[in-house]
C-alpha cells in the first residue's frame, strides 16, 4: 500500500486545519462565539449542521487516498514493488463490499433479478429468456447502474466532489474579493476606478460562457501534456482544481462589490478616523480595524455560495465543462442517467439517488446558511 | 441625458476591449492557433504543413500582438488581436469553423431563443412578485412560514431535476407536449409551453424569497408606519407604498438581464432541442469552435452594458428624484 496525496486532498486538509485553528483561537472570545452558539441552539441550525458534518466526514474519508500494492508475481526479490494504477480511498476500503459487488447491468433497488432478460438454460435444458438472478440478490439498496455498479456507492463517492467544489472555490475567491473589494472601498480614486473596471469587465461576460471557455482551454492543456499525470485520478484531480480556480476567479465580483460598499461606509466612522489620527498605517487599519468589521459579510457569503456551487457543478458537468467525465460526481451521475427515463420500464433509481443526495446536501447547506445569516447579520434583530 | 448616454458608450469601449483581451488571452495565448489546428485535424500524424494550411485557411497565420515583419503602424495593426477584435467591434463575427456565417446564424437563431426566454421572464416576474407580495401580506403567519420553507426546499433542488422531471411528466407520462424539438411558425407553441413552464418552476424558490426579503425590508421603514398611522389599509400600503419604493432594487436586478434574453438559456434550449442561441453556444463549446464562443462572449458583454444603461434609464422612470447627469 502506498499513500497518495492528491492536490485537492492536501488543500482540503489544509482548509480543515485552518478552520480548526480559527475555531480554537476564538474559543475564549465571547462576542465571536455567541452567534455560533445561537446557530447551534436552534433546532434547524443544529440539525443542518449535523447533516453537513456527516457529509463532511464522508468527504474526508474519501480524501485519504492510497494505491494498492499489486501481488508480486515474477521478478527478483527486492525489486521495487508494483502499485496498482487505481487510486482508492479510505472510503473505498470501508465500502469494499459495495464497490466490488457488481452486477452485469441495471437492477432495481433491492431486486433479486436483473433488469433485462437474458437467454438461459432452463431446468429442463431448453433455452429460455428470463430475468437472470442477481449475483447479490437484495444486496443493492439503491440498485445498480448501467455497468452494474452499486448506486449507493456512486452517490457516496460523489459527495467529495460536491464538497470540494463548494469549499475550494471559496478558498480561491476570498483573497481576490477581500483584498480588491476592501482596497477599492478604502483607497477610492484611481484604485477604485481600476478595480471597478476589472469587475465590470468580468461581470459583463456571461458566466457560463467564461467558465466554459476557461475549462475548454484547461482541458486542451491537460490533454496536450499527458506525461505530467501518473494516474487517471491525478488528471481528474487537476481538472477539478482548475474548475475550482476558474469558478473562484469569475465568482469574486459579488462579494468584492459588497465589501467595497461596506468599507466605503466604515471608512468615515469614528473608530477609523481615530486610528488614522493616531498614525496607524493603512494596512493596519485595513487588517485590524476594517477586516473584523466586514468578516460577517464574508462568512455569510461563503455559506450561501456553497450550495450554489454544489448545484452549479451538476449543470456544468452536464454541459460538458464540469469535472472529469471519469470522476464520481452528481453531475456525471445525472448526465449518465438522463436517457434512462426513456426506457421501458423506467430506470429511475440512479437519477433519484443523485437528486436526493444532492437535495439533502444543498438543503442542509441552505438551512445552515439561513441560520448563520440570521445570527451574524447585525441588521437582523435577534430574539434572545 | 444625451451627454450621459455618450459617456456611457465611451465607457463601454474599454470594457469591451478588456473582454476581448481576456478571451483573446484564453483562446490564443494559452491555446495557441497551433493547438487549435491540432484539435481540429486530430492529434496524431499532423504534419507542420497541414497545421500551417489550416491556420492560413482560418486566418490564424499572423503574430498575436506585434508583427515584427511589418513596418510602421502595421507592426501593431497587422496582428491577430487587432484583426479578430476589430471585426467583433463592427459586429462582423466572421465564419465558424464549419464555414458558416456566424452573424447569419445569430440572426436566425435569436428568435426561438427569444420566444422562450421572453415569456419565461415576463410571466416569471409577475408570478414571483405576486407570490412574494402574498407572503409579505401574511407575514408571520403559518402561510408565510410554510411558503418560506417551500421556497428553500424548491431552491435546493437541482435545475436539472425540473427539466428531467418536467419532460418525464408532461412529455412521456401525460403526453401533453412533445418531449423536445422545434417547428417554425405558429405551431411552435407546442414546443414552447414545456420549456417555459420548467423555467418558471425552476426559478420560483430563489426569486420569491429574494423579493419577499426586499418587501420585508421596506416594511420596516418609517414611511410604512406613517402610512399605517394615517389609517391606510394594509393592502393599500403594500401595493401603493411598499411596491413602489421597492421598485428601484427590483429594477436593479431585472432590467440588466432583459437584453440578454436574446442569448437564450443554455440548459433549457439544449435539453428541449430548441435551435436557439443557447444551444448554438453549447454545441460550439462541445465542438470547441472558438470563433463562435468568442462571438457569443462579445455579444453577451455588449448586451450586458446595454442592460446597465437601460437600468439607469429605468430608475428615472420610477423615481423622479433620479436624474441622469
Amino acid at each position: 500500500m502506498k499513500p497518495v496525496l492528491l492536490w485537492s486532498d492536501a488543500l482540503l486538509f489544509l482548509l480543515m486545519a485552518g478552520v480548526l485553528v480559527l475555531v480554537w483561537s476564538m474559543r475564549h472570545e465571547d462576542w465571536l462565539r455567541d452567534p455560533w452558539r445561537h446557530v447551534m441552539r436552534s433546532r434547524i441550525g443544529a440539525g443542518s449542521a449535523l447533516l453537513l458534518v456527516v457529509f463532511l466526514a464522508v468527504g474526508l474519508l474519501d480524501s485519504l487516498h492510497y494505491r494498492e500494492r499489486l501481488p508480486r508475481e515474477a521478478g527478483p526479490p527486492g525489486a521495487t514493488a508494483q502499485h496498482s494504477g487505481e487510486v482508492l480511498s479510505a472510503l473505498d476500503w470501508l465500502l469494499t463490499d459495495l464497490r466490488t459487488r457488481t452486477e452485469k447491468t441495471y437492477s432495481a433497488p433491492l431486486a433479486t433479478h436483473l433488469y433485462v432478460k437474458e437467454s438461459m438454460k432452463g431446468p429442463d435444458g431448453r433455452e429460455v429468456r428470463d430475468y437472470p438472478p442477481l449475483q447479490y440478490p437484495r444486496g443493492h439498496l439503491l440498485g445498480t447502474d448501467k455497468v452494474g455498479q452499486d448506486v449507493l456507492y456512486l452517490s457516496l463517492k460523489s459527495i467529495r466532489t460536491g464538497l470540494l467544489i463548494g469549499s475550494l472555490t471559496t478558498l480561491v475567491m476570498l483573497p481576490f474579493a477581500i483584498t480588491l473589494g476592501m482596497a477599492a472601498g478604502y483607497f477610492g480614486g484611481r484604485v477604485d476606478d481600476l478595480i471597478q473596471y476589472v469587475y465590470t469587465t468580468i461581470n459583463s461576460i456571461p458566466g457560463v460562457l467564461l467558465i466554459a471557455a476557461a475549462v475548454l482551454v484547461v482541458q486542451a492543456q491537460i490533454e496536450a501534456h499527458p506525461e505530467l499525470f501518473d494516474t487517471a485520478a491525478a488528471r481528474a484531480d487537476v481538472r477539478l482544481l482548475a474548475l475550482c480556480a476558474i469558478l473562484g476567479i469569475t465568482g469574486w465580483t459579488g462579494l468584492a462589490r459588497l465589501l467595497r460598499g461596506e468599507v466605503l461606509k466604515l471608512r468615515e466612522m469614528e473608530f477609523v478616523q481615530a486610528a488614522r489620527a493616531f498614525g496607524v498605517g493603512r494596512l493596519a487599519i485595513l487588517s485590524r480595524h476594517l477586516l473584523p468589521n466586514v468578516m460577517h459579510l464574508v462568512l455569510i457569503t461563503v455559506v450561501i455560495d456553497f450550495s450554489g456551487l454544489v448545484l452549479a457543478e451538476a449543470v456544468l458537468s452536464y454541459v460538458g465543462v464540469g469535472v472529469d467525465p471519469a470522476m464520481n460526481s452528481f453531475g456525471n451521475m445525472i448526465n449518465g442517467a438522463r436517457l434512462e427515463l426513456a426506457r421501458e420500464p423506467v430506470v429511475w433509481w440512479q437519477l433519484a439517488a443523485a437528486f436526493v443526495f444532492m437535495f439533502v446536501l444543498v438543503l442542509a447547506a441552505n438551512l445552515f446558511a439561513d441560520q448563520v445569516r440570521d445570527a451574524l447579520d447585525p441588521r437582523m434583530e435577534r430574539k434572545s | 441625458m444625451l451627454d450621459y448616454l455618450v459617456r456611457r458608450l465611451l465607457y463601454a469601449l474599454p470594457i469591451l476591449l478588456g473582454v476581448n483581451l481576456l478571451t483573446f488571452a484564453l483562446f490564443f495565448m494559452v491555446n495557441t492557433p497551433d493547438d487549435m489546428a491540432r484539435i481540429h485535424l486530430g492529434v496524431k500524424r499532423v504534419t507542420p504543413q497541414a497545421i500551417e494550411a489550416w491556420k492560413a485557411e482560418h486566418g490564424y497565420d499572423r503574430p498575436l500582438f506585434i508583427n515584427t515583419q511589418a513596418t510602421g503602424v502595421d507592426q501593431v495593426t497587422d496582428t491577430l488581436f487587432v484583426d479578430k477584435s476589430l471585426g467583433l467591434f463592427a459586429f462582423d463575427f466572421g465564419m465558424a469553423d464549419d464555414g458558416r456565417d456566424i452573424a447569419r446564424e445569430i440572426k436566425t437563431r435569436m428568435w426561438p431563443s427569444l420566444a422562450i426566454a421572453l415569456p419565461t421572464f415576463l410571466v416569471g416576474l409577475l408570478c414571483y412578485v405576486s407570490f412574494a407580495l402574498l407572503l409579505t401580506f401574511f407575514r408571520g403567519s403559518a402561510l408565510d412560514r410554510g411558503g418560506v420553507i417551500l421556497c428553500v426546499a424548491l431552491m435546493s433542488i437541482s435545475g436539472l431535476f425540473y427539466v428531467i422531471g418536467g419532460q418525464y411528466l408532461m412529455g412521456k407520462l401525460w403526453h401533453w407536449f412533445p418531449i423536445s424539438g422545434w417547428q417554425p411558425g405558429l405551431d411552435a407553441w407546442k414546443f414552447l409551453v414545456m420549456p417555459v413552464v420548467v423555467g418558471l418552476v425552476a426559478g420560483i424558490g430563489d426569486s420569491t424569497r429574494f423579493y419577499r426579503a426586499l418587501f420585508l425590508e421596506e416594511m420596516g421603514k418609517d414611511y410604512v408606519r406613517t402610512a399605517r398611522a394615517k389609517g391606510l389599509s394594509d393592502l393599500r400600503v403594500l401595493f401603493r407604498h411598499v411596491l413602489g419604493n421597492a421598485m428601484i432594487p427590483i429594477l436593479t436586478g431585472v432590467v440588466v438581464v432583459i437584453p440578454r434574453l436574446f442569448l437564450g438559456s443554455l440548459i433549457i434550449e439544449s435539453f428541449f432541442g430548441i435551435p436557439g442561441l443557447g444551444s448554438y453556444t453549447i454545441d460550439a463549446i462541445q465542438a470547441q469552435d472558438f470563433a463562435i464562443v468568442r462571438s457569443m462572449v462579445f455579444l453577451g458583454s455588449v448586451l450586458y452594458i446595454v442592460g446597465l444603461v437601460l437600468t439607469d434609464i429605468s430608475y428615472t422612470l420610477v423615481d423622479p428624484r433620479v436624474r441622469l447627469e
